[in-house]
C-alpha cells in the first residue's frame, strides 16, 4: 500500500483519505483504469497544458485555484460539502430522523442504482465532447471545454468515491463498469440514450451545457436532499461546479446570439450566412432539439420508482426544504401532462408522489426560460424584433405522455404526415448541420476568435481574452 | 396439522361412541390470556419485568408431565396419552378427548427423546390412550381456531418434527413405536398412530380411525397424515381420497383391508395382543440388553428479553434489527479417550450437550421470537478438537449411545433446515466450523468467511479456516436424504469430489470460496459493511417471501416423505390456514362447533 501522504497529494480530498484503508486500496486499483480511460476517451486534441481551475478544498479559498496544468496530471479530487452534524431527513417516511452516514442495507440496491445512473452521465459527456477541441472557436473556449471535461471527470470520481466507500464489493464492481461502458458503443453503451450521441459542433456543445447539464443540475439537486448524507454532501459540492458548466453554455449561446444580432442589425438582414454567422432560425432549431431531448431525461410524467425513492428518503424534490407542505405527500395530488381520452394534449390528476418527475421537470422548464429571456434581451438591445422561445412541452418528445403524438413548437397537435412535412422547420436539418459544421474551423491563435461567435466580455480569473489559456503541443 | 372429528355441528355418525366433540358447547368461550400451566411458560424473573406474555419453554421431565403417563417395563415402554382438559397452554380452550396443543406435544417430544437416550433397555414403545373409548381427537380445534396464523404454523412444524423423530427411532435406534389405538383416533390422533411402525386398532364396533379435517374443518390433516397414508402405508389413492373426505372414519376389517391399520384386535384379546406384539418387535431390536442409559439433566439455561445462554451456546437478541446472533462454542476439553469415558461424562459430553442446547435454542427462538427473522451464526473454538470428537463418535458408531447422539445431531440440524428464518453463517478467525459444526455453515442460506485477518487482531491470530470432515459425508443427512454437501453440489459431482478430496485439510477463505463451500470471502476492509448490508437488506424484505424462497432453495434434489410433509403438505396447509374458507369468520375452522354451517367461497384457486 502506498504511503498515505502521497494520496493526499495526488488526490486532493476532504474525506480523510489518508486514514481510510478501504478507499486507498479501492482508488489505487481504480485510478490507473481511470487514467487509461482518460487517455483513450478524454479530449482528443493534444495539449501541453491548460489554464485550469482545480479544487483543493471546499472552502472559498480552496475551491478555485488556477494554474496551467497538463490535463493528465489534473488533480481530480474528492470533495464533500461540510458536514452538518445535526442534519435530519427532510422528507419521506424517515422525515425527522437523523441523516444516514452509512447505507442502510434496505436501500442498498436503490441507492447504488441512483449513483450509478448519475455517475454514468459524467464520463459520458466527456466522451461525447472528445473531438470538439479540433474545432474550437478560440483558446478561451477551448479552455472552457477542457475545464468542463476535467470537472466531469471529477464528478465521476465523486460518484466512484461513493460506490467504493459505501457499497463494498458490489460498489467496486459498478465503479469499474463506469469506465467500461462508453458513449455510443454498440457493445456497452452509456445507460441513458441522450448520452450516446456525439456532440458534433460547438453550437451543440453550448446547447448541451445549457440544457442537458441543467438536467444534471436538477438530478443532483434531488440527490442533494438524500437522507444518505455522503451522497447529499457530494452532490452539494458538485452543484457548484455544475453551475459553472451551465455558465459556459449560457454565455456561449449569449455570444452566438450576440454575434448574429450584431450582423443582423449592422446589415439589416436575417441572412447572416454570408457573413459566416449562424442564422437565428438555426439557433432556434438547435434550441428546440436540445431542450426537447433534455425534457425526456426527466422520464415519464409519473413514476412509481421515483415515488418509492421519495418515500424512502433517497431522492427529494428540488429545494425540498423550502417547500411548504408535509414533505410526505401521501395525501396530495398533482396535475401532470397527459393525453386526454380524446387523445389531445391535456393534463390529468395523479397522486403527488407518483407525479414527482413532473414536479422536477416543471422546475427545470422555468429555469430554462430564464436563459431564453436573457438571449432575447440581447436581441432587444440590438433593436431586433425577433425572439427565441422554448418549444411546447409536447414538442419532439420520445418519452412520456407525448411520445406517441407529434406536436408543433406551439403545441398544435400534428398528424405524422404533417410532422414529416414540417419538422425541418423546427429541428436542425442536414443542410443546417452541414452549414454549422462548415463554420467549425479551429482558431488557436491567442486573442483571435471565429466569425460566428462574439468574444467574451471577461476572461478567466481576471485574465484578458488574449491570454494563452491553452498551450498546444 | 391434524385437528379432529366428532363435532356436534356435522352429520357425523359418531354419537354412539359418546364423543361429544372436543369443541362442543362445554368449552369456555372467549380467548383468554395465556395462562402458565403444565410444562410451558417460564416465570419471568425480576429482570424481565416489562416482557409481556410468558414464553413457551420446551424443557420438561416425566415427573412434570400432565398429559402423558410413561411406564417402563423393559423391553417395553408404554406411553399413555391422558391429556388434562384444563392443562392447555392457553385458557381459551379445554383439551377434551385427548385433543392436544403445543404443551401436550412438548411432553411427547421430551418422552421420545428420553426413551432414546436414557433407556437403552426400551426396544418397543407402545403409544396408547389412558382414556376410555378415545385414543386421541387430534389437535384441539378451538386452539386452532383462535390461534394466530404463525402459532398454528409453528405448532404444526414442531408436531411434525416430533413424529419424524418417532419414525427415526424406529428406523435407526431399534426402538420401535407401536400405536395401540384403543379408541377412536381422529385427525391428529390418527396421524400420531401413522408415525408408528405398527398400528393396532381395537375392534369394538365403534372405534375408528379418521381424517375428518377436510369435511369438518376445511383444512388438511397436516401432520403428515395425507403423506403417510399414501407414501408410507401405501393406501390406494382413490381409497385415501374417500377416507379423507369421510368424517366418520373407518374401522374394523375394512380399515385393515385398506391398510389404514395393520390389525384390528377384538376387545377381549386386546391387552394380550398388544403385549405380544410389543415383545415381537423388541426381539428384533439391536439395542444392547445390558446398556446403561445416561440422564438428561435440566439444561443450564439463562433467558432474558435480549439474551439466551447455555454452557456452549449463546444468543444475543436484537429486537430493533430483527436479528439474533448465535454463538456455538466448540469443546473446551479434548475428546475423551474412548467411548467408555463418554458414558462418564453423560449429558455433559460436548456433542450431546451442544446439540441439546442448540435444539432448545432453535425451539425457543422459533416459538417465542417471531420477529427476529435473521439468525447470524458464529462458532468459536478449536477445530481440531471438534474433529477429534467427531472421530470418537464415528469410530464408536456401533455403540447405541454414540448412535443416538449422532442421530440427535442429525435431527437438530434438520430442525434448522426447516426453520423459517434467514440463516447467515459468519466464519471468522477463532471459529471452529469443522466437521459436525461445519454443518451449521452448510445449513445456512449464505455464509461469509473472512479472508485474512482482522486488522486489529493480535498478531498471532490465525486466519479463519474451515475443515470438511467425515461427519459431512454421510451421517448427518437432510430431510431429502442427501448430505448438505451433496445437496450443495447437486448436479456437479466433480465439485463434490474435489471437496471430498480435501477432507481434514484446513481450508482458508480463498480455498473455501474456490471450492464453493462459502458464499463470499470479504477481507477485513469489507467485512463489516458486507455483513451489515446483507443482514439489513434481508430484514427489509417480505418475511413470507423469504421463508418461501429459503424453503425452496434449501431442499434441492429428491423428494422424500419428510420433504413432502414440510414442503407440499405444510405449504398447502399453511395456505389453507390463511384462506377465508378456513380462517374467515364464516370459515369452517371458525364455524366448527357453533352449530352454524360454514360458508365457502366456491372459486377454485
Ligand atoms: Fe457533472
Ligand atoms: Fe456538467
Amino acid at each position: 500500500m502506498p504511503v498515505a501522504a502521497d494520496y493526499g497529494e495526488k488526490i486532493p480530498n476532504n474525506v480523510r483519505l489518508h486514514e481510510d484503508r478501504r478507499l486507498q486500496r479501492a482508488l489505487e486499483a481504480w485510478q490507473p483504469n481511470f487514467l487509461s480511460w482518460w487517455d483513450a476517451m478524454g479530449p482528443a486534441l493534444p495539449t501541453r497544458d491548460v489554464y485550469l481551475r482545480t479544487a483543493v478544498n471546499v472552502g472559498r479559498e480552496g475551491w478555485a485555484q488556477f494554474a496551467h496544468v497538463p490535463m493528465r496530471d489534473y488533480r481530480w479530487g474528492i470533495f464533500l460539502a461540510e458536514r452538518d452534524q445535526d442534519r435530519v431527513v427532510a422528507f419521506g417516511e424517515h422525515k425527522g430522523e437523523p441523516a444516514w452516514d452509512k447505507v442502510p442495507g434496505e436501500y442498498r440496491a436503490d441507492l447504488q442504482r441512483l449513483i450509478v445512473i448519475q455517475g454514468d452521465t459524467e464520463p459520458a459527456s466527456v466522451e461525447q465532447q472528445r473531438n470538439l477541441g479540433a474545432t474550437a472557436p478560440s483558446l478561451y473556449d477551448l479552455r472552457n471545454l477542457f475545464q468542463v471535461n476535467v470537472e466531469e471527470g471529477r464528478h465521476l470520481w465523486a460518484m466512484v468515491y461513493l460506490l467504493q466507500a459505501y457499497f463494498g464489493r458490489d460498489g467496486r464492481a459498478e465503479a469499474d463498469q463506469l469506465l467500461r461502458r462508453s458513449s455510443g458503443s454498440l457493445e456497452s453503451p452509456r445507460i441513458l440514450g441522450a448520452f450516446n450521441e456525439e456532440t458534433p459542433d460547438w453550437l451543440s456543445f453550448y446547447m448541451f451545457t445549457y440544457f442537458t447539464d441543467r438536467d444534471g443540475k436538477y438530478q443532483l439537486g434531488t440527490l442533494k436532499e438524500s437522507a444518505f448524507d455522503p451522497l447529499s454532501r457530494t452532490c452539494e459540492f458538485m452543484l457548484k461546479e455544475e453551475a459553472h458548466h451551465m455558465m459556459v453554455g449560457t454565455t456561449g449561446i449569449d455570444r452566438v446570439v450576440e454575434r448574429t444580432a450584431q450582423l443582423m442589425a449592422e446589415h439589416d438582414t436575417d441572412e447572416v450566412v454570408g457573413h459566416g454567422a449562424i442564422p437565428l432560425k438555426v439557433i432556434q432549431k438547435y434550441l428546440n432539439f436540445h431542450y426537447s431531448v433534455s425534457l425526456d431525461l426527466f422520464g415519464g410524467e409519473t413514476s412509481t420508482n421515483v415515488a418509492n425513492y421519495y418515500t424512502a428518503g433517497l431522492k427529494g424534490r428540488w429545494m425540498e426544504e423550502r417547500r411548504r407542505d408535509d414533505h410526505k405527500l401521501t395525501d396530495d395530488s398533482i396535475m401532470v401532462d397527459a393525453l386526454t381520452e380524446e387523445g389531445e394534449i391535456g393534463q390529468a390528476e395523479v397522486a403527488a408522489l407518483i407525479g414527482l418527475n413532473t414536479d422536477l421537470r416543471r422546475e427545470y422548464i422555468e429555469d430554462c426560460q430564464s436563459g431564453v429571456s436573457r438571449w432575447n434581451k440581447i436581441l432587444e438591445s440590438a433593436g431586433l424584433p425577433q425572439r427565441l422561445k422554448l418549444p411546447h412541452v409536447a414538442f419532439n418528445r420520445k418519452v412520456g405522455a407525448f411520445a406517441r403524438i407529434e406536436a408543433s413548437p406551439d403545441g398544435e397537435q400534428l398528424s405524422a404526415e404533417q410532422w414529416q412535412h414540417r419538422k425541418g422547420d423546427w429541428l436542425p436539418t442536414d443542410v443546417d448541420k452541414t452549414y454549422i459544421r462548415s463554420l467549425m474551423q479551429p482558431v488557436y491563435e491567442r486573442g483571435k476568435i471565429a466569425a460566428w461567435i462574439a468574444p467574451p466580455r471577461h476572461g478567466i480569473n481576471g485574465q484578458p481574452f488574449d491570454y494563452e489559456y491553452v498551450h498546444l503541443t | 396439522m391434524a385437528p379432529t372429528a366428532g363435532g356436534q355441528g356435522s352429520g357425523a355418525r359418531l354419537r354412539s361412541d359418546g364423543l361429544e366433540g372436543q369443541a362442543g358447547s362445554g368449552s369456555r368461550a372467549g380467548s383468554g390470556s395465556r395462562a402458565a400451566s403444565s410444562a410451558p411458560a417460564e416465570s419471568g424473573s425480576a429482570a424481565e419485568v416489562g416482557q409481556t406474555s410468558s414464553r413457551v419453554s420446551f424443557q420438561t421431565e416425566p415427573a412434570r408431565y400432565r398429559h402423558w403417563r410413561l411406564a417402563i417395563e423393559p423391553p417395553v415402554a408404554t406411553l399413555a396419552m391422558d391429556v388434562a382438559e384444563d392443562g392447555g397452554l392457553d385458557a381459551g380452550y379445554e383439551l377434551k378427548l385427548n385433543s392436544y396443543d403445543l404443551g401436550v406435544d412438548i411432553e411427547l417430544y421430551d418422552a421420545v427423546q428420553r426413551l432414546r437416550l436414557e433407556h437403552p433397555e426400551v426396544r418397543t414403545v407402545v403409544i396408547t390412550s389412558a382414556k376410555e373409548k378415545v385414543f386421541s381427537a387430534g389437535a384441539n380445534i378451538r386452539m386452532l381456531a383462535t390461534s394466530a396464523h404463525a402459532t398454528k404454523v409453528n405448532f404444526c412444524k414442531f408436531t411434525n418434527e416430533t413424529r419424524n423423530g418417532i419414525e427415526d427411532a424406529t428406523a435407526n435406534s431399534g426402538q420401535t413405536y407401536i400405536a395401540a389405538v384403543n379408541g377412536t383416533a381422529s385427525g391428529g390422533g390418527y396421524e400420531l398412530a401413522l408415525a408408528c411402525q405398527h398400528i393396532m386398532l381395537i375392534d369394538d364396533r365403534s372405534a375408528v380411525v379418521s381424517l375428518p379435517e377436510l369435511p369438518l374443518l376445511g383444512v388438511l390433516p397436516g401432520t403428515g397424515g395425507l403423506t403417510r397414508v399414501t407414501d408410507k402405508r401405501q393406501v390406494r389413492r382413490d381409497l385415501a381420497d374417500y377416507f379423507a373426505t369421510r368424517a366418520e372414519g373407518i374401522g374394523g376389517a375394512r380399515a385393515v383391508a385398506w391398510r389404514l391399520v395393520d390389525e384390528a384386535v377384538p376387545r377381549s384379546e386386546w391387552d394380550q395382543s398388544v403385549a405380544a406384539r410389543a415383545q415381537e418387535f423388541a426381539a428384533r431390536s439391536p439395542r444392547p440388553p445390558d446398556g446403561r442409559g445416561i440422564q438428561l439433566t435440566a439444561l443450564d439455561k439463562s433467558r432474558s428479553g435480549d439474551s439466551i445462554g447455555y454452557r456452549h451456546v449463546s444468543a444475543r437478541l436484537d429486537h430493533a434489527a430483527g436479528e439474533v446472533s448465535i454463538t456455538v462454542r466448540g469443546p473446551r476439553q479434548d475428546a475423551p479417550a474412548d467411548v467408555r469415558a463418554l458414558y462418564h461424562e453423560g449429558d455433559a459430553f460436548w456433542p450431546l450437550a451442544v446439540t441439546r442446547e442448540l435444539d432448545d435454542l432453535i425451539l425457543d427462538l422459533r416459538t417465542n421470537e417471531l420477529e427476529l427473522g435473521t439468525w447470524v451464526m458464529r462458532t468459536e473454538g478449536d477445530s481440531q478438537r471438534v474433529l477429534a470428537y467427531d472421530r470418537l463418535l464415528l469410530a464408536g458408531a456401533g455403540d447405541w449411545l454414540v448412535n443416538e447422539i449422532i442421530l440427535y445431531l442429525k435431527r437438530t440440524l434438520k430442525r434448522l433446515d426447516v426453520t423459517s428464518r434467514s440463516l447467515i453463517a459468519l466464519i471468522e478467525p477463532g471459529s471452529c466450523y469443522a466437521g459436525s459444526l461445519l454443518e451449521l455453515a452448510l445449513a445456512a442460506d449464505r455464509s461469509y468467511m473472512l479472508a485474512g485477518q482482522f486488522e486489529d487482531s493480535e498478531p498471532r491470530a490465525e486466519a479463519a479456516a474451515i475443515v470438511v470432515g467425515d461427519m459431512n459425508l454421510g451421517p448427518l443427512p437432510m430431510g431429502n436424504g442427501l448430505t448438505r454437501l451433496h445437496a450443495r453440489y447437486l448436479g456437479d459431482p466433480d465439485a463434490l469430489d474435489r471437496v471430498c478430496k480435501q477432507v481434514g485439510d484446513l481450508l482458508l477463505a480463498e480455498d473455501a470460496e474456490r471450492l464453493g463451500l462459502i458464499t463470499f470471502a470479504p477481507d477485513d476492509i469489507d467485512w463489516e459493511d458486507e455483513v451489515r448490508i446483507a443482514v439489513e437488506e434481508r430484514a427489509s424484505f417480505s418475511a413470507d417471501a423469504l421463508t418461501g424462497m429459503e424453503a425452496n432453495y434449501r431442499f434441492s434434489g429428491p423428494e422424500t416423505m419428510e420433504t413432502k410433509i414440510f414442503g407440499r403438505l405444510a405449504a398447502w396447509q399453511n395456505w389453507i390456514f390463511a384462506r377465508p374458507n378456513a380462517a374467515g369468520p364464516d370459515g369452517a375452522l371458525r364455524r366448527y362447533g357453533t352449530g352454524q354451517r360454514a360458508r365457502f367461497d366456491r372459486k377454485r384457486v
